[in-house]
């Protein structure tokens, strides 16, 4: 079995005294709430925190309920209760869909919608042992200087590889963090960079509280769909989520959005979605226009290990999988 | 005559295994839970480099190191080893040359892991770095100008080939001229690992001679080599050597040990705690076990190393990776006329098993389909890889799942029914083989009628619609080899049987459980043979100093041959209590029945007593009670050429599948449906095992055909020679969530040879999972999958091909 570095472990109670802990350590800290990444990223040597911060004996991160014209989600309830909660399920239950879809039970049962949030970007040469990542001379991403997906260039293109923040994009779901310099809200949309070594707008000392998902969302219709070869465990090769409002008439569009993730160090919005779609119909034709769309903006990498040309490929399939379910 | 189903108490019906309740509820004790008083833990450091020369080590910082007790090199254990006496060519740790990137090349013992884990770092290496050859073309081509994998035997020769085998059978040329159809394809197999659930794990204790504890007690001070002579290292003559190990072959690992460390075989023990799950990659020696023993000879202390689960894929002697050409020849009604194979086995780093998997891809391809002629020529080339060596259907998967294949591919030339193509090409029953294999009972006929009839075959092959298909597939199976790994001329399999006034049967066997159940099957042989309860039996296994040997479990010989040897020795033991019963009740000893806890008179069933009676009258008249029974192979049945005991087997098990899948055309997924698997197992010994073993074959067959792939980074991406993800997350096997429903349809023809007619079940119905997949999706979509595995994106880039050329279709009935 791999060992774990030593590390001193933290249990603060309340919010404040996490952000004192992570200002205290800071350098030399990092916050974990359910581990189920950062616990074998650290067996890799990915990170050797002196201290880790427990994030789920706090109250404040707790809980799912309906408040200010909004779903507000606790950053430690785990995928499992997202999936399983009532009000997701009936207000966003493209939601749940996604948060089911993470890996297996165990690690749902664990795993959180604020670590999904934050989940570190993935490589083929980067998730992997020391000793592996030795033997390969280490890369960009983590004590080397070479990126081995690209060759050339300095920028890391490790993969977001989360299933539930594409589809809080389409939700126009806000994203709450607390840090040493107070609490500010970003939009979920707004959240991500594209740079595969720190993908995310979270300060260092920053803990992510909670996600809000504005109820008015709960009109639009949304879904997901995700690209994996096996049917639990795998993270995803590509998902797609998709959202449309419609007009009082019930089939046109008013406005429509498509992300997808899984490619790039970031989720991808999908542009020039609004003049294919938007006053008309969500028919056939426009389905196979949005996903010829989405397949000339989708470039994979090989920063997973399996086929890009087939996982660009599967772009359009998965886009018109997911927009048929709007349909249904 | 073959006793009917009837005259049986125990055998033939479910049983529980005897084991199963400690299993399932964790309180079984696996190697890792092993922990003795003063034990230290090993780490092993490993190669960065697929090939290069070692030119120093220097291991003084890491012994200076607090809580470091031991450090060993190659220079410790300069002796090769290998599980075929022929091609011993590994060290345990690199003497001057790594040859794949995870070769072992020093070892450490600390107070913990995580010591150890530090002291590796402060290992200086310094490597001279040799071009290596990353695949088994570039391993062929090479012209000695850079050192080989391994050096040549031979002046001029090609180091890189570790063996190469052809033979040729009958008139191949003149009948496939004369062959109305001729089928040629090109095929690949993809190299694939067992991913046992336990990681391999050993433990070495070093006794010095005076010692007088059994293995478990607090070393003195004088053993810690904290002070006098613990250093001396091992002294033929002095000390004694326990090694407990999560192998499949105690034995082998008893004589490699003994040899490569010096030490009087009669002074070591080798202990088989229950093992995780094996199925081929723990049958043979590896560095752990040699570095324990070696590093508890120098501390004085007890030493346990635990692979990770990467260190399991680097250790690995998985499945080869079979690059194959097949030419078959047939006449216009189907009957095979002549059979051409050209195969290159991609070896890895290590000879391994390789001399027998290169006999194998050719050899026990034979049957259950008659061919009046027949060459393979057969090249086993080492690469910069981990060492492949035996999987669960050692060398002959991946021949079987080519020639499915083109058998599929010849009935419809031909235009039969391939359920039909194979029935007519059946060679029967009590026959030899082309390449002389003595073929006794052979169910593979009602095989066939059964995955037919279940499967609902004659409305669905070609009849169901465009996307979904079904297809067939037959093979065959040794139940263990003739002749063992090293040649000897003493019993293969054993048991000791003792009962005694208690009313209890304990059975020392020399077998290996390692969850295929032959624990549970000598206990239900003793309950059987001496009618006491199964709870009255204790089976004690596993450790060479007190249970007699057992050549291992491999090859699927161990119910046939540990069966036999255990029915031997309780009728020795059933004679004895029968005679002193009938003596008390002056009667005649073959009218005594023993079952169900009872001795009974067969005339008037109503005289009884219990067994432990019938013991007690036993133990009196005879004293105290044992008996050892064994088995041995007949040795006078094999092909009369060089390489004809090869293949070799008393018995050979027969299998048939029918697989139903559906395509998904647009992203090449390929979801199977089910599978129904009919299997020959000669005579289920306990149903509920055999069908274990039946749906846990036709698992891993499926797993492998749809996704199992051990592979290698290559120079475009990242290093040659790298692992490709060596980590169950990157190495992706079925979930219960892919797995598809399998109907087990049990077929017994009662072997004359196996125990109550026992064949093997646990390898046979590996083999048609993957051809019946490859033919059922050509049925679905009309698209050839000639190369494994048949991943989506391997799919869908065929048919993304055949929807180019216009041939994505249903085909043609």
């Amino acid at each position: 079995m791999l060992r774990l570095p030593p590390f001193s472990y933290h249990r603060p109670a309340t919010l404040d005294e996490a952000v004192s802990l992570l200002g205290e350590h800071a350098g030399d800290v990092l916050p974990v709430a359910g581990g189920t990444d950062l616990i074998p990223n650290m067996k890799h040597r990915l990170f050797e925190p002196g201290h880790l911060v427990a994030l789920r004996g706090i109250a404040e991160l707790s809980g799912i309920r309906r408040e200010n014209g909004c779903l507000r989600i606790g950053a430690a309830e785990t995928l499992a209760s997202v999936a399983r909660d009532a009000d997701v399920k009936k207000h966003v239950p493209s939601l749940a869909d996604a948060a089911a879809h993470v890996a297996g039970p165990q690690i749902r049962n664990a795993a959180t919608l604020g670590g999904n949030l934050c989940l570190e970007t993935r490589c083929t040469y980067y998730n992997q042992t020391a000793f592996w990542r030795g033997a390969l001379g280490y890369c960009l991403k983590k004590d080397g200087t070479v990126c081995h997906v690209t060759k050339v260039g300095k920028k890391c293109v490790a993969a977001h590889s989360a299933d539930t923040p594409p589809v809080l994009m389409t939700l126009d779901a806000v994203a709450v963090l607390e840090g040493p310099r107070g609490r500010r809200e970003i939009p979920v949309r707004d959240f991500f960079v594209a740079d595969g070594i720190a993908n995310t707008r979270r300060e260092t000392g920053e803990i992510v509280i909670e996600v809000r998902i504005p109820l008015e969302s709960s009109s639009r219709r949304a879904a997901y769909a995700k690209l994996r070869q096996r049917n639990a465990i795998d993270f995803p090769l590509l998902t797609v989520a998709v959202s449309v409002d419609l007009e009082d008439d019930g089939s046109t569009v008013r406005s429509i959005t498509g992300v997808v993730t899984a490619l790039g160090s970031r989720p991808r919005e999908l542009s020039g979605w609004g003049e294919v779609a938007e006053g008309h119909a969500l028919d056939e034709d426009v389905v196979w226009e949005l996903a010829e769309r989405a397949y000339k903006q989708c470039h994979p990498l090989e920063n997973i290990i399996v086929d890009p040309d087939w996982r660009r490929a599967m772009v359009p399939v998965y886009v018109r999988r997911a927009l048929e379910k709007l349909r249904a | 005559m073959a006793k009917s189903q009837s005259d049986f108490h125990f055998i033939g019906k479910p049983q529980r295994k005897i084991e199963g309740l400690e299993k399932s509820s964790g309180r079984a004790l696996y190697a890792d839970d092993i922990r003795l008083p003063g034990m230290l833990h090993g780490k092993i450091l490993r190669s960065p480099y697929p090939h290069a020369r070692i030119v120093s080590i220097d291991t003084s910082a890491a012994e200076a190191l607090e809580g470091v007790h031991g450090v060993v090199t190659g220079r410790d254990m300069p002796t090769t080893y290998g599980i075929i006496p022929w091609t011993p060519d590994e060290y345990p740790l690199a003497l001057d040359r790594v040859r794949y990137v995870g070769d072992g090349v020093a070892a450490v013992a600390a107070v913990d892991e995580d010591t150890a884990i530090r002291a590796l770092d402060l290992i200086r290496v310094e490597y001279e770095e040799l071009p290596a050859f990353p695949d088994p073309v570039s391993a062929l081509r090479a012209d000695g100008s850079t050192p080989y994998v391994h050096d040549a035997e031979k002046e001029g020769r090609n180091g890189n080939v570790t063996k190469h085998v052809h033979m040729e059978f009958g008139d191949v040329d003149g009948l496939m001229e004369t062959s109305e159809v001729v089928v040629e394809g090109e095929y690949f197999f993809e190299g694939t690992t067992h991913t046992p659930i336990e990681p391999h794990c050993a433990i070495g204790l070093w006794q010095p001679d005076g010692s007088r504890r059994d293995g478990l007690g607090e070393p003195t001070r004088d053993e810690r080599g904290d002070g006098t002579g613990a250093d001396s290292g091992p002294r033929t003559g002095s000390g004694k050597l326990t090694v407990w190990s999560a192998t499949q072959v105690p034995h082998y690992l008893h004589r490699e040990l003994a040899r490569v460390l010096d030490v009087d075989p009669a002074r070591v023990r080798v202990i088989q705690p229950l093992v995780g799950g094996a199925f081929g990659g723990k049958s043979e020696p590896f560095d752990l076990e040699f570095c324990v023993a070696k590093l508890a000879m120098k501390t004085g202390r007890p030493v346990k190393i635990l692979y990770t689960r990467e260190e399991v894929f680097y250790a690995h002697r998985g499945r080869h990776p079979f690059h194959m050409r097949y030419r078959t020849g047939c006449d216009t009604g189907g009957r095979l006329k002549s059979v051409d194979a050209e195969i290159v086995l991609d070896g890895g780093a290590y000879a391994s098993f390789g001399l027998v998997t290169t006999y194998y891809s050719g050899q026990l391809l034979c049957a259950p389909y008659a061919m009046p002629a027949y060459r393979f020529d057969s090249t086993r080339v080492y690469t910069n890889k981990p060492a492949c060596g035996p999987k669960r259907g050692h060398g002959s998967v991946q021949p079987r799942f080519a020639f499915e294949v083109q058998m599929d591919k010849l009935a419809e030339r031909v235009g039969l029914d391939p359920v039909d193509m194979r029935r007519i090409n059946f060679i029967g029953e009590n026959t030899r083989t082309v390449n002389e294999l003595r073929i006794t009972s052979n169910g593979f006929l009602e095989c066939l009628d059964a995955v037919e009839r279940a499967s609902g075959w004659r409305d669905k092959f070609r009849k169901l619609p465009f996307g979904r298909g079904v297809g067939v597939a037959g093979s065959t199976y040794i139940s263990g080899t003739n002749y063992p790994i090293y040649p000897n001329r003493m019993p293969q399999s054993a048991v000791q049987m003792q009962i005694d006034r208690s009313g209890r049967v304990a059975v020392f066997s020399g077998a290996s459980e390692i969850g295929q159940g032959c624990d549970s099957v000598v206990a239900y042989v003793a309950a059987e043979e001496l009618g006491v309860p199964l709870e009255h039996v204790r089976v004690y296994r596993g450790d060479t100093d007190f249970t007699p040997v057992d050549l291992g479990a491999y090859s699927s010989r161990v119910t046939f041959m540990l069966g036999n040897a255990a029915i031997q020795a309780a009728r020795k033991l059933r004679q004895m209590v029968q005679q002193a019963v009938a003596e008390e009740w002056d009667v005649k000893p073959g009218e005594v029945l023993l079952a169900g806890g009872r001795a009974m008179w067969a005339p008037d069933t109503e005289r009884q007593m219990s067994t432990r009676e019938a013991f007690n009258l036993a133990e009196a008249k005879f004293g105290t009670l044992g008996a050892r029974g064994w088995y041995d192979t007949p040795k006078d049945v094999h092909g009369d050429y060089r390489g004809g005991t090869i293949g070799a087997s008393p018995a050979y098990s027969f299998t048939a599948h029918v697989a139903e899948v559906e395509v998904d055309v647009e992203t090449g997924f390929v979801d199977v449906k089910k599978i129904w698997v009919a299997h020959d197992c000669g005579r289920a010994l306990n149903p509920v095992l055999v069908e274990g073993q039946m749906e846990g074959s036709a698992y891993m067959g499926f797993a492998e055909a749809l996704m199992e792939e051990q592979v290698f980074k290559d120079t475009d991406h990242g290093r040659a020679g790298l692992h490709d993800g060596p980590s169950l997350l990157d190495y992706r096997i079925p979930t219960s969530m892919d797995t598809p429903e399998l109907e087990s349809l049990i077929i017994e023809s009662i072997d004359p040879e196996g125990p109550y007619g026992a064949k093997e079940a646990g390898e046979g119905p590996l083999h048609p999972s993957i051809p019946a997949i490859a033919n059922a999706i050509y049925d679905a979509v009309g698209v050839r999958m000639d190369r494994l595995p048949f991943s989506p994106p391997a799919v869908w880039r065929e048919i993304q091909a055949a929807r180019g050329a216009g041939t994505l279709r249903k085909p043609p009935c």
